[in-house]
């Protein structure tokens, strides 16, 4: 249909513009499967309360290790807990987790990426420093500043983001630096516009769409990463059910109850393949030239 | 003599390369009336651009003006800080440049953009500037500007784009309008249509124009005075008539025999030989000595300077008494 995706385009009403986009997701099937999965565990997490059948936290030590039933859709862990509640509550957790990181690395990533891609002399500098931090391999990077600051839900945002933001900003300056060029940035500057201006209301709007799929990708990595670290006991403190926590508690019983350690596995691996998913997608949707191949 | 309002003397500007140091305008003096047309003549890479960059006093990173001096309104645009540059660009130098496709930004509407200079230069809220953003488009001729300021770049033609830049750099009412190409990237209707829209608003403004371009027939059509760039410097200045009827310069005279005309139908057409030489292996002497028909021995040695032929027409050139070959 693209008579009709052409009428659309040509409209500068909002509304129509917030339908074409629309259009545009729900053809792409894996940007829009990643969508509806994500913002399903959204809701999942936040009516946690009401669709948990009991608190996460709840012992019932005599109900130690049982296998899934109509009771316990998930089974009970070894303090009897009950592990759906407890996955439930865990989306939470990596949910808060993964927008916290987000935020900090993109605001983080936007200010760095902006300053190194504009200014010359800054360029050097910034990106050598943020190369010494790619350089270590994220994970351990993760645990050792975890070991520094100790395991709190806090520190485990800043451990991500430290990792992390270095990407971001990377991915701001590419962009900066190919943006900063076009004539348009000129032309502003020929109107009189300062720095500030000029980075942001010229240069940003112009990088937004690299920036949101990196956030994408980033959320992924952090839910992957804070499982890891609280699987490594150093993420999340263990009285909060994470998905780590939980898989990590698993890890003792995995011969006898399996399935504390699956649910969660599946968790994190559905949360971070409709992340990719969205996020792969959202890429081919926000890069005209390929959007006009699938045209 | 009327005071000039822009006055440019000696100006150097060089760009520092990984290559080496190159002078991409060497020695370069002219200056505009108020209210007056000038246009800047030459092939691609002979400095026009650069000499708009330097004016504004927005060279690119590698881009210094080692030399000379700039004065706008008798004082001297060099010594000005950044700030301070910030204030006179857009309100009283503007600039359009030549690729309208790609000199507005994308994310915005036109209405913003143009509201954009005047809420910079003005402080005026965003609906007063939006109102007179309308009446920018409207001078500029632009059909429904109440509806059109809605609309995003793209979803105009080339030539509207090019009026909202012309909208854009006259907002402020500006003393001089830089004007860098505004018609190559456009068809030839359009191109005209852009024209008369230019000579319209100058008449109507009284803004003087430096009109950069390589096309003669706009610069016949516009300007009052010429200057020909050739390698980065200027070789030939004087009024348009006596550029099209008198030039001295040989490389001018290459340039008019070029224009291809109704007469010489099926002719081939006129040629200079050879191209522009590299920036960094400047001929010695005269730089246009290996592609002149009219070579003297001097002129392999001594780079020559610009001479007064009458009070307002300055050639470059150490065989200006030849006789001319057809």
């Amino acid at each position: 249909m693209p008579q009709v995706e052409v009428v659309l385009a040509a409209s500068p009403k909002k509304n129509n513009q917030v339908r074409y986009w629309f259009k545009l997701l729900t053809r792409n099937k894996s940007a829009f499967v990643g969508a509806v999965i994500f913002i399903a565990l959204i809701l999942v997490a936040v009516f946690a309360p009401l669709i948990a059948p009991y608190a996460p936290n709840d012992m019932d030590p005599g109900k130690r290790l049982q296998p899934m039933s109509d009771e316990h859709y998930f089974g009970t862990d070894g303090f009897g807990r009950d592990v759906f509640s407890r996955v439930i509550y865990g989306t939470q957790v990596s949910l808060g987790v993964g927008t916290s990181v987000v935020l900090v690395t993109t605001v983080v990533g936007i200010i760095l990426g902006l300053l190194s891609g504009y200014y010359r002399f800054l360029d050097n500098i910034l990106m050598r420093i943020l190369d010494g931090l790619m350089a270590f391999p994220a994970i351990i990077l993760q645990i050792a500043i975890m070991a520094v600051l100790g395991a709190r839900f806090i520190n485990v945002v800043i451990a991500l983001a430290i990792v992390y933001s270095p990407r971001m900003a990377r991915v701001v300056r590419s962009a900066v630096l190919v943006q900063k060029e076009q004539q348009y940035i000129e032309a502003a500057r020929s109107i009189g516009a300062n720095d500030l201006r000029i980075n942001l209301f010229h240069l940003l709007p112009n990088c937004m769409a690299p920036i949101i799929i990196q956030a994408t990708m980033i959320f992924a990595y952090s839910v992957l990463a804070e499982a890891s670290l609280s699987f490594l006991g150093v993420g999340v403190p263990p009285e909060i059910p994470s998905w780590g926590n939980i898989l990590e508690e698993g890890r003792v019983f995995i011969r006898r109850a399996p399935w504390m350690i699956t649910f969660p596995g599946i968790a994190i691996a559905t949360c971070v393949l409709a992340l990719n998913m969205f996020g792969d997608g959202l890429r081919d949707i926000l890069d005209p030239k390929i959007r006009k191949k699938q045209n | 003599m009327v005071k000039a309002l822009l006055e440019v003397k000696n100006l150097r500007t060089e760009f520092h390369t990984e290559e080496g140091v190159f002078p991409a305008l060497d020695d370069i003096s002219f200056s505009l009336n108020a209210g007056e047309t000038l246009g800047l003549v030459g092939e691609s890479g002979c400095g026009k651009s650069v000499t708009a960059l330097s004016i504004m006093r927005l060279l690119p990173y590698a881009g210094r003006i080692t030399r000379g001096s700039i004065y706008f309104d008798g004082q001297n645009l060099l010594k000005k800080n950044e700030k301070e540059m910030r204030k006179i660009r857009g309100r009283r130098l503007s600039m359009i440049f030549q690729e309208p496709m790609t000199s507005l930004n994308p994310v915005y509407t036109i209405g913003d953009q143009v509201a954009e200079v005047i809420m910079i230069h003005r402080n005026t809220s965003k609906k007063e500037a939006l109102a007179q953003a309308v009446k920018a488009l409207e001078m500029v001729m632009i059909p429904m500007p109440e509806s059109k300021i809605k609309e995003y770049p793209h979803q105009l033609s080339g030539g509207m784009r090019q009026r909202v830049m012309i909208a854009m750099a006259l907002a402020c009412n500006p003393e001089i309008l830089i004007a860098d190409e505004p018609t190559t990237a456009l068809d030839v209707t359009i191109q005209a249509q852009i024209i008369n829209l230019m000579l319209k608003l100058k008449e109507e403004l009284g803004t003087a124009i430096i009109l950069i371009t390589h096309d003669l027939g706009v610069v016949a059509e516009m300007a009052q005075r010429v200057a020909v760039m050739y390698a980065g410097k200027i070789v030939e200045m004087a009024d348009v008539q006596t550029i099209f009827e008198g030039a001295l310069n040989p490389y001018t005279e290459g340039l008019l025999k070029s224009i291809p005309s109704i007469e010489q139908e099926g002719k081939k057409l006129h040629v200079i030989k050879g191209s522009v030489p590299h920036p960094l292996h400047m001929p010695q002497g005269c730089s246009f000595h290996p592609r002149c028909p009219y070579v003297i021995d001097k002129c392999r040695e001594v780079p020559p300077g610009l001479i007064n032929v009458s009070a307002t027409h300055y050639v470059c050139c150490w065989n200006i008494n030849r006789e001319v070959k057809q």
